[in-house]
């Protein structure tokens, strides 16, 4: 086991040095770059934090949308615990909806007020990492 | 080629154009424009009072069609239609004597930066001028005589094929040939404008990237439109609905750029002769930009993915998608 600092406060002082240290010597299409890599350092820092949480809930979400009606399969009820296997599953969960999408299932009816639902979750998980200040401002 | 050799090259092939002698001084490189570069210098043509120029080059010699000649000719009918750009006057349709091919024309003073026009005082005029100049000046853009103007080139939807489905058409295909990971915001949307096209009511020349950041302005409003390398045949709707997409609303509150409503920049338009706007015609091409702007996103994040430009910013877009994924939400019923 590692030492403190851990990762994220490491993050966070590398952050920290980008935005009070080098954005305010730099100018022009530098110290926006600048701007630019400590704001990708807090993605990170967000992403490690709660990343793998919202993988878990998308994959809850995900499976009732996918699942055949005719399906004999019990649906699994967990989601997967590797990381990696995890990350995988909820891929091929969003490529199996991108498709019923397409081919018109969610156009109307319960799939859709479903569907609707379950992206707006999604989406608002995702700024809250990419970009938290967008779901506060609307920018 | 360094910028005193560009200098050198440039005077000579602008002396043999012009006919008389011409000196080049002060050749420096303006910021922006990863897809052409811009060169600011002052000339001095003859005995004519030395002036403030412009170079356009393509960033290489590789280009391999005439994107510049095209945009020189849409320059010039734009001018001679009485729409603010900048005058043309030469073009280098030869790569040979620059390295690439080029156009020159005129320094138009002014400010680009959409974010100093919706924060800074010294703009305050320019907020309120501006909507309904865009406006009235995109019906005087729409009312050119593509044929007349010899713009006939210009990119065109096959006869009688309604314009959106053939834009639609073109973004679905960019988006399947490149999303590296599934997208179901992006199908919903694809889905939602396939079943809303609407006709090809009216063809005309559209701009193509009409938005508050290809604009140059100064305190009382509009000096030129500038970017038409998009410029192509279709439904005049699009550059509305494209000025009104979220992205470039700079973090202002209101629809047009930040600066306006969508009632001002319509009125205006149609008392400038644009004609009636449809609103729900307009709203699928918002929500059209919206999907165009999500795939651009993934698109330059590929680039970054694919190696080919080590851009943290490229890098960065990847992650932007999300944000006009939620807007595309906000707007499909």
């Amino acid at each position: 086991m590692q030492d403190r600092p851990t990762i994220l406060e490491l993050l966070a002082a590398v952050r920290e040095f980008v935005t009070h240290q080098v954005v305010p010597v730099l100018e022009g299409g530098k110290q926006f770059h600048a701007r630019v890599a400590a704001n990708v350092v807090g993605i990170v820092e967000r992403e490690l934090r709660d990343g793998d949480e919202q993988l878990r809930a998308e994959w809850m979400r995900l499976q009732p949308l996918c699942a055949e009606e005719d399906d004999d399969d019990p649906a699994e009820e967990a989601p997967p615990e590797d990381p990696v296997v995890l990350r995988a599953a909820v891929g091929a969960l969003n490529a199996e909806l991108a498709a019923r999408i397409r081919q018109g299932d969610a156009d109307t009816g319960p799939l859709r007020a479903a569907v609707l639902a379950h992206l707006r979750a999604t989406i608002d998980d995702k700024l809250r990492i990419a970009n938290p200040a967008y779901l506060e401002h609307g920018r | 080629m360094g910028a005193a050799e560009l200098a050198e090259r440039l005077a000579s092939f602008l002396t043999r154009a012009a006919g008389v002698p011409v000196t080049v001084e002060g050749l420096r490189r303006l910021a922006g424009g990863a897809s052409r570069e811009t060169w600011l210098f002052q000339a001095t043509v003859g005995t004519e009072a030395p002036r403030q120029l412009v170079l356009r080059r393509d960033p290489g010699p590789t280009s391999v069609d005439s994107d510049r000649a095209h945009e020189y000719r849409v320059l010039e009918a734009m001018h001679a239609s009485g729409v603010p750009v900048p005058a043309v006057h030469w073009l280098g349709d030869d790569p040979e004597p620059l390295g690439a091919r080029f156009f020159v024309m005129d320094y138009v003073p002014g400010e680009t930066l959409a974010r100093r026009l919706l924060r800074d005082a010294a703009y305050e005029r320019a907020r309120t001028s501006m909507t309904g100049q865009l406006g009235a000046i995109l019906a005087r853009i729409h009312s050119v005589d593509v044929a007349a103007h010899g713009l006939g080139f210009l990119p065109a939807p096959h006869e009688g094929r309604s314009p959106a489905a053939h834009e639609l058409e073109r973004y679905e295909q960019l988006y399947r040939g490149l999303a590296p990971e599934p997208h179901p915001v992006i199908e919903l949307a694809l889905r939602w404008l396939a079943t809303r096209t609407p006709d090809a009511r009216r063809r005309t020349l559209v701009h193509g990237d009409y938005r508050i950041g290809n604009v140059l302005f100064d305190v009382d409003g509009v000096r030129a439109i500038l970017d038409w390398e998009l410029a192509h045949q279709g439904d005049p709707m699009e550059d509305l609905g494209w000025m009104c997409v979220k992205a470039w609303r700079f973090g202002g509150a209101l629809p047009v750029g930040g600066i306006g409503t969508r009632e001002d920049l319509f009125a205006a338009y149609t008392a400038a002769g644009g004609g009636a706007v449809d609103p729900e015609v307009v709203h699928f091409w918002e929500v059209f930009g919206n999907m165009k702007w999500a795939v651009i996103c993934i698109a330059q994040a590929r680039t970054f993915l694919d190696g080919g430009v080590p851009s943290l910013e490229l890098a960065s877009l990847g992650r932007r998608t999300a944000e006009v994924e939620h807007e595309l939400l906000q707007l499909m019923d």
